[in-house]
């Protein structure tokens, strides 16, 4: 009886450790290379017309080869990017490596200023978290949409009037805006996502979201899975994920002010709802890192990855 | 041959006799005390590290202990206010719901397996059991979250469920997870009832369940209630898969049908995009020591539960 018992609570102990395993490894942002390469719709290019194409002549903007290893780690927003021209620079020079790693705007700030990585991706500035000594180096611009459950027929659009009264909590029904007679849920990100602050400060004016009254999702994933599926739900996502082919279909984007959520829409300056992605170094970069931020800002990433990722270029 | 009391707790390490000088130099002994220092040193500095960051808003922020534990979380406004009673209250509710639906089915389970079941019977559950613990979380909140949450949304909008993420849905999917824990434990505790307890009560022709309900339970109490605790520990930790299905709605949760949020989730939404230093990141660090505390509490609960099974 006894040496049952011990038996058992042998195999209970072995299996929650393994629980435990497996649930701190599913928490962990993981080195993303091989993960985040499945997610950046690469193939899909938009209509890159408005890109500038004048400066992406054959062959320029190839990477200057350096060698060492670097890690760049941050917002996950900027990864898709970032992870592709890393990819695309170590293929050029093969005596180079670079790790790309997501872990969140406030994750990237910190470690580079600790010095655990060599470049820190943030779509949010260094200042506003109060961090000094980082070195900016402004790479692209990254747009957002708003969507909705396919289920809320009729909107086109939203003004930024109608928004903020939706997301402060003073619109409850898609019938006040010209849609069905369906109760709106709001999903939001964490108070601390760059997502939430940039719609916050652009669209909101600033105003407080309904918190009280929303749902919170952590990622553009699960707020792409509970707007598919919560019927009357709307939310903001990336445009490298409303692009996404595998999300296609399950969630419905929107007008902003009456302008198209489109890349060129937002290279040109017409729609609002983007911001700029940063990459921090701590002082000003040297070697493989600065010769992988200037690879970054040539002709070739500028040019073609950008575009081809649903980012804007910032140099023209 | 001794009985082991509360499995899963502590080590406690018993010698016979003095050790000789030929057993203090001998090898295996010294690696083995060498993984126990490994271990206690490694707590130690984890505790010191999860000690100091957690009081960080208060010695370095200066935000005061009444600040801490309001209702009020609003990091983004000024003044900014870091409330996190409504993510303590979200941690114990869910804890407790989930206890009180899983501790009666786990114990009745426990009781099936150890007293009830005929050895065919017993061989199909415990190897299922085990297979319960073995299941991943994030596969628990994934069920939850394209079954469960569509399913309470769905059929039971008329009870209060307009979204279908919801504390309920948290403590359903917890009280999944923590059912072979608790009934593990305490089949253990069943199991290790001296067989003359049983004999004695049936020779004065006793029913088999007036056995169980007068005797075996009431002996079996102390290791009940630490296996009911043990499954609560393992609840209050969870992160996971109660974050998908809870909705994460920062504020004091006043019903079982609507969104709320708890500690551990609220803790790794923001974890990532806070930096060391801010007050925002110090106040998440203030979390986690308040788990810690509380999971000190619950341990410190099944030693004395442990020693008053020992004293009777």
């Amino acid at each position: 009886m006894i040496a049952r018992s011990h038996r058992f609570g042998a195999v209970l102990t072995a299996a929650s450790l393994f629980v435990l395993a497996a649930c701190s490894s599913g928490a962990t942002p993981s080195p993303s290379s091989a993960a985040a390469s499945a997610a950046p719709p690469a193939s899909t290019a938009p209509a890159d017309s408005g890109a500038p194409a004048g400066s992406a002549a054959a062959g320029g903007g190839a990477p200057v080869c350096e060698t060492g290893s670097i890690t760049a780690a941050g917002s996950t927003a900027l990864q898709p990017l970032v992870d592709k021209a890393g990819k695309d620079y170590v293929a050029a020079c093969p005596a180079a490596q670079i790790q790309v790693q997501g872990g969140g705007s406030g994750t990237g700030l910190t470690q580079v200023s600790q010095g655990a990585v060599q470049i820190g991706n943030s779509d949010v500035t260094a200042e506003s978290k109060n961090i000094t000594g980082l070195t900016d180096h402004i790479v692209a611009k990254q747009g957002w949409i708003m969507v909705v459950n396919p289920d809320v027929t009729n909107v086109k659009g939203l003004t930024s009037q109608q928004a903020t009264d939706i997301w402060t909590g003073k619109t409850t029904n898609w019938k006040d805006v010209g849609g069905p007679d369906e109760p709106i849920v709001l999903i939001l990100r964490p108070e601390s996502s760059g997502t939430r602050a940039t719609f916050k400060k652009i669209v909101l004016g600033g105003a407080t979201e309904a918190t009280g009254q929303a749902l919170t999702e952590d990622s553009n994933g699960a707020v792409v899975t509970a707007v598919a599926g919560t019927p009357g739900s709307t939310s903001v996502i990336g445009f490298a994920y409303y692009a996404d082919p595998a999300n296609a279909g399950k969630v419905t984007g929107l007008q902003l002010d009456g302008v198209d959520a489109s890349v060129d829409n937002m290279a040109s300056g017409t729609y609002k709802l983007s911001a700029e992605g940063h990459m921090y170094t701590k002082g000003d970069a040297t070697g493989l890192t600065k010769s992988f931020l200037d690879y970054i800002m040539g002709a070739q990433v500028q040019g073609t990855t950008i575009p081809n990722l649903h980012y804007a270029p910032v140099v023209k | 041959m001794a009985v082991q009391q509360t499995p899963l707790t502590g080590v406690s390490v018993t010698f016979r006799r003095p050790l000789t000088s030929a057993e203090q130099i001998d090898a295996p002994r010294r690696i083995t005390l060498l993984a126990a220092m490994l271990v206690v040193i490694l707590v130690a500095l984890l505790l010191g590290f999860i000690g100091w960051n957690g009081i960080q808003i208060v010695t370095a922020s200066h935000y005061g202990i009444g600040d801490i534990f309001s209702t009020v979380w609003s990091p983004t406004d000024q003044p900014e206010r870091f409330g996190i009673l409504p993510f303590l209250l979200g941690t114990l509710g869910v804890m407790a719901v989930a206890a009180v639906i899983a501790a009666p089915l786990s114990i009745g389970l426990a009781i099936f397996m150890a007293e009830v079941a005929p050895d065919w019977a017993r061989n199909i559950t415990r190897p299922a059991m085990e297979v319960f613990v073995g299941i991943p979380s994030v596969v628990y909140g994934f069920l939850g979250l394209t079954v469960l949450v569509p399913f309470l949304r769905e059929n039971f909008r008329g009870l209060g469920f307009t979204l279908g993420f919801s504390w309920f849905a948290g403590s359903l999917v917890l009280a999944l997870m923590i059912l072979p824990t608790i009934s593990a434990i305490a089949y253990d505790a069943f199991i290790s009832i001296p067989q003359d307890l049983r004999s004695a009560s049936l020779a004065l022709g006793t029913t088999r369940w007036q056995t169980i309900r007068h005797i075996l339970i009431p002996t079996a109490r102390a290791g009940l209630l630490t296996a009911v605790i043990l499954g609560m520990m393992r609840a209050a930790g969870e992160a996971l898969a109660v974050q998908m299905v809870i909705g994460n709605r920062p504020t004091v949760p006043t019903s079982l049908t609507q969104p709320m949020t708890t500690l551990t989730s609220q803790i790794t939404l923001d974890m990532g995009n806070t930096v060391s230093g801010e007050t925002w990141n110090q106040a998440l660090w203030t979390m986690g020591l308040v788990l810690l505390v509380m999971s000190f509490g619950f341990v410190l609960l099944v030693r004395a539960l442990g020693r008053r099974g020992q004293a009777s």
